[in-house]
């Protein structure tokens, strides 16, 4: 890997580059040898700076000149060169770069491979970073079937949740004949806990008109949509801004780049329902009609918007597009798992000391997402669950850990991929509140076309609230596992399909808490308020009084070395102590 | 404007990074403004940075905005570059901190370690 960034080209890397692609011909090792440009590494004095994998070796100074000692010693000898070798600094008070840091150093940007470097009002610092070069490519270069070929050689699978295979819904719509087709983006975004495509709208707007530019050209439509939920303002300005600035530098709108192809794009604002982003929802939407999912088929590739045929793909879709045209399928592929290629961005919230979106190359495992990039769990508490693919998902817990993030080892657990919301809990949340807490979410986002979504969630949710109300009755849970699959079997759409699965997975790691909650009446979490009994035990107590300075009520008795006590008649159930407590010593 | 054709396009981005490199500015201070940044407080930060330039009447200093930069929960960030130097971002910033890193870095050129959580660029393909 050879540094790219501005220090380094300025101290004349690209140099070093061409002296080293010289010379590895020379030796034939050019099969074996593989030449990354990167950004900056942070150590542009001492530019231009090279890493060699897979031993990480870190070399500085490097002069066109040395080139052909360096390859003859380090990739025939296998002895690296003792000269160019990285000392770190005596000096212990330096700024960490970022490959001292677990959040950057695990992360591969591709799909936000703009991100924090343009500013995205400026057209010009899109295209300074390769920006609409893909689109020239595809325009000029490519036929229709090439594009879908190279597409489906990537292995890209859509972002939006479902994982189906991107080149193979552009060639299905390719193929269909019709002189009005329809590619849109969907930036619905409806998932509690999800914000990977609100930032990629707000941040790289480019990036998704680009790739939808592409898009066009593979399937032949000449007009399109983004759907966006208005309460998206700043991503709906942007993208506003971006397609006006696309139109007046001729990269949308008629023949663009002077290549004869035309593409106009218009904005949709959504009302922010979760089920307007299933795709026959979200057309019906942007026909004006009620966002109500119909039956599949025809497919929307065949009969989609108005009727005509469509594409649809998800934000992060389009944005990983452009650079698969520029650097080829190839090296797409290189990254990424067999079946699952690539890099996947996760929006992390939760029990984590880290918060904020990160993008990984498919089958990291989750153990670096959450203790690496994550940071661990705040506050020195203890991983419980995370739950992936939102309402729709579901949660995988600590035993887990080691899972490789992909689509098929995510979908093994129970859970799903999905857009790349994950929600970290530690042992302060019950998992039946958690399960219901996304049950009223299902439960007021169903679009009350099918009698099994409509009132089979919202059975699920009474049995789930009475649960955790402490009046779960014996059988619940076998009702809950049978109701879950009739519900997953006969709703029409994916809201419906997949709407149990949190109560399924939290069963199926945490059965123990749904049965503690209807045998013994306890709330191992002490989250569900009906089922606490606010006492202190005794025996746990270490008379610590961090209960006492906790409680708002003056409820808490205790004194320097004795064990706290709580006034039922003052206590207001408020649960400050159970939070301050490190010993779990109420009940 | 005039439409453009590819060799514009390769243009632009040539012209783009000379201008970076020959421009005359010597520090280029990016505020990171997605809607995390903007909630967290960045557009007080940019305030504080636009306040400071005005007094400091220094004419080699770029200012522009980013969308967020992935860490969130360490909010409001900017990132400095100074030419020759590797980017620095700073976290969790507010108006005084921010005052120090504008005299410190941006006019006399020493980062300011306690504030700066990395250098560098990350890893783009
Ligand atoms: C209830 C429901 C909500 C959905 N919400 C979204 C969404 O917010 N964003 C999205 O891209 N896809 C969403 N999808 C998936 C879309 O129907 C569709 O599969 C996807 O946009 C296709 O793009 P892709 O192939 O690039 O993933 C949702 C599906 C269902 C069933
Ligand atoms: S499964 Fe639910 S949301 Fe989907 S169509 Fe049926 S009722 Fe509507
Ligand atoms: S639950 Fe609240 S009011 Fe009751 S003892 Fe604890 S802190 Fe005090
Ligand atoms: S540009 Fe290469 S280390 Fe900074």
């Amino acid at each position: 890997m050879i540094c790219a960034g501005t220090g380094c080209v300025a101290n004349g890397s690209l140099k070093v580059k061409d002296a080293l692609e010289t010379e590895l011909i020379k030796r034939n090792l050019q099969k074996e040898v593989k030449i990354v440009l990167t950004g900056c590494n942070g150590f542009c004095a001492k530019g231009p700076v090279m890493v060699v994998y897979p031993e990480d070796i870190f070399y500085q100074l490097v002069k066109p000149e040395d080139v052909p000692h360096l390859v003859e010693e380090h990739f025939i000898k296998g002895r690296p060169v003792q000269k160019f070798l990285y000392t770190p600094p005596a000096d212990k008070n330096t700024i960490p770069v970022m490959n001292d840091i677990p959040f950057f150093k695990h992360q591969v940007l591709r799909a936000l491979r703009n991100r924090s470097l343009i500013d995205a009002e400026k057209i010009e610092e899109y295209i300074a970073r390769d920006g609409y070069m893909a689109a020239a490519k595809a325009l000029t270069e490519m036929t229709p079937e090439q594009i879908v070929v190279e597409m489906k050689k990537s292995g890209l699978r859509g972002r939006g949740g479902a994982g189906f295979l991107t080149g193979l819904k552009w060639e299905l719509c390719a193929r269909v004949s019709g002189d009005i087709k329809y590619i849109l983006c969907n930036g619905d975004e409806g998932d509690p806990g999800a914000f990977m495509d609100r930032s990629v709208m707000e941040a790289d707007p480019h990036s998704v008109l680009e790739g939808m530019i592409i898009a066009a050209k593979a399937i032949n439509a000449h007009y399109g949509y983004i759907y966006v939920r208005a309460e998206y303002p700043l991503a709906v300005q942007r993208l506003q801004l971006a397609i006006e600035s696309a139109k007046d530098h001729g990269l949308l709108g008629k023949d663009i780049l002077g290549t004869g192809f035309d593409l106009d794009l218009e904005i949709y604002q959504g009302a922010g329902a979760f089920v307007c982003g299933e795709e026959t929802a979200l057309m019906a939407s942007i026909e004006g009609k009620r966002g109500m999912p119909r039956a599949k088929p025809p497919f929307p590739a065949v009969k989609g918007l108005w009727q005509r045929p469509s594409v649809l793909n998800n934000v992060e879709t389009f944005a990983n597009i452009p650079p698969i045209i520029l650097h080829g399928a190839d090296w797409y592929a290189s990254l990424g798992t067999e079946k699952s290629k690539g890099t996947k961005v996760f929006a992390l919230s939760g029990a984590l000391n880290n918060i904020g979106l990160v993008e990984v190359p498919m089958g990291t495992p989750l153990k670096t997402i959450i203790y690496d990039i994550g940071g661990g769990i705040k506050n020195n508490r203890k991983f419980k669950a995370v739950q992936m693919g939102g309402p729709s998902g579901g949660c995988i817990p600590g035993s887990l850990i080691d899972t490789p993030v992909d689509f098929e080892n995510i979908n093994k657990t129970g859970a799903i991929m999905g857009s790349g919301g994950m929600v970290v809990m530690d042992e302060t949340t019950c998992m039946p509140a958690m399960a219901k807490f996304f049950l009223e979410f299902t439960e007021d986002e169903s679009c009350g076309k099918c009698v099994p979504c409509r009132i089979g969630n919202k059975t699920l949710l009474t049995i789930l609230q009475r649960i955790t109300n402490g009046e779960g009755r014996e059988g619940d849970i076998e009702l809950l596992l049978d109701l879950s699959q009739q519900i997953k079997d006969t709703s029409l759409c994916g809201l419906g399909q997949t709407s149990p699965n949190p109560v399924l997975t939290t069963i199926k790691y945490f059965r123990d808490e749904y049965e503690a909650h209807i045998k013994e009446h306890r709330c191992p979490a002490r989250v569900c308020t009906p089922l606490v009994k606010f006492v202190v035990d005794q025996s746990k107590c270490k008379k610590c009084g961090q209960c006492f300075k906790a409680c708002p009520a003056g409820a808490l008795k205790w004194e320097k070395g004795q064990v706290a006590y709580i006034d039922p008649e003052k206590c207001t159930k408020c649960k400050s102590c159970i939070k301050a407590c490190r010993f779990w010593s109420i009940d | 404007m005039a439409k453009l054709t590819i060799a514009d396009l390769k243009k632009i981005k040539e012209d783009y990074h000379q201008g970076l490199r020959e421009g005359g500015f010597r520090v280029k201070i990016t505020v990171h403004m997605g809607t995390c940044g903007i909630a967290a407080g960045a557009r007080g930060i940019m305030n504080t940075i636009m306040e400071e330039l005005a007094k400091s009447n220094l004419k080699d200093v770029a200012i522009t905005t980013s969308g967020c930069a992935g860490l969130c929960s360490q909010e409001p960030m900017t990132t400095i570059e100074t030419t020759g130097q590797p980017p620095i971002k700073y976290t969790a910033l507010t108006e005084e901190k921010m005052r120090k890193i504008f005299a410190e870095h941006v006019v006399a050129g020493r980062p300011v370690t306690e504030y700066a959580l990395v250098a560098g660029h990350e890893t783009t393909y």
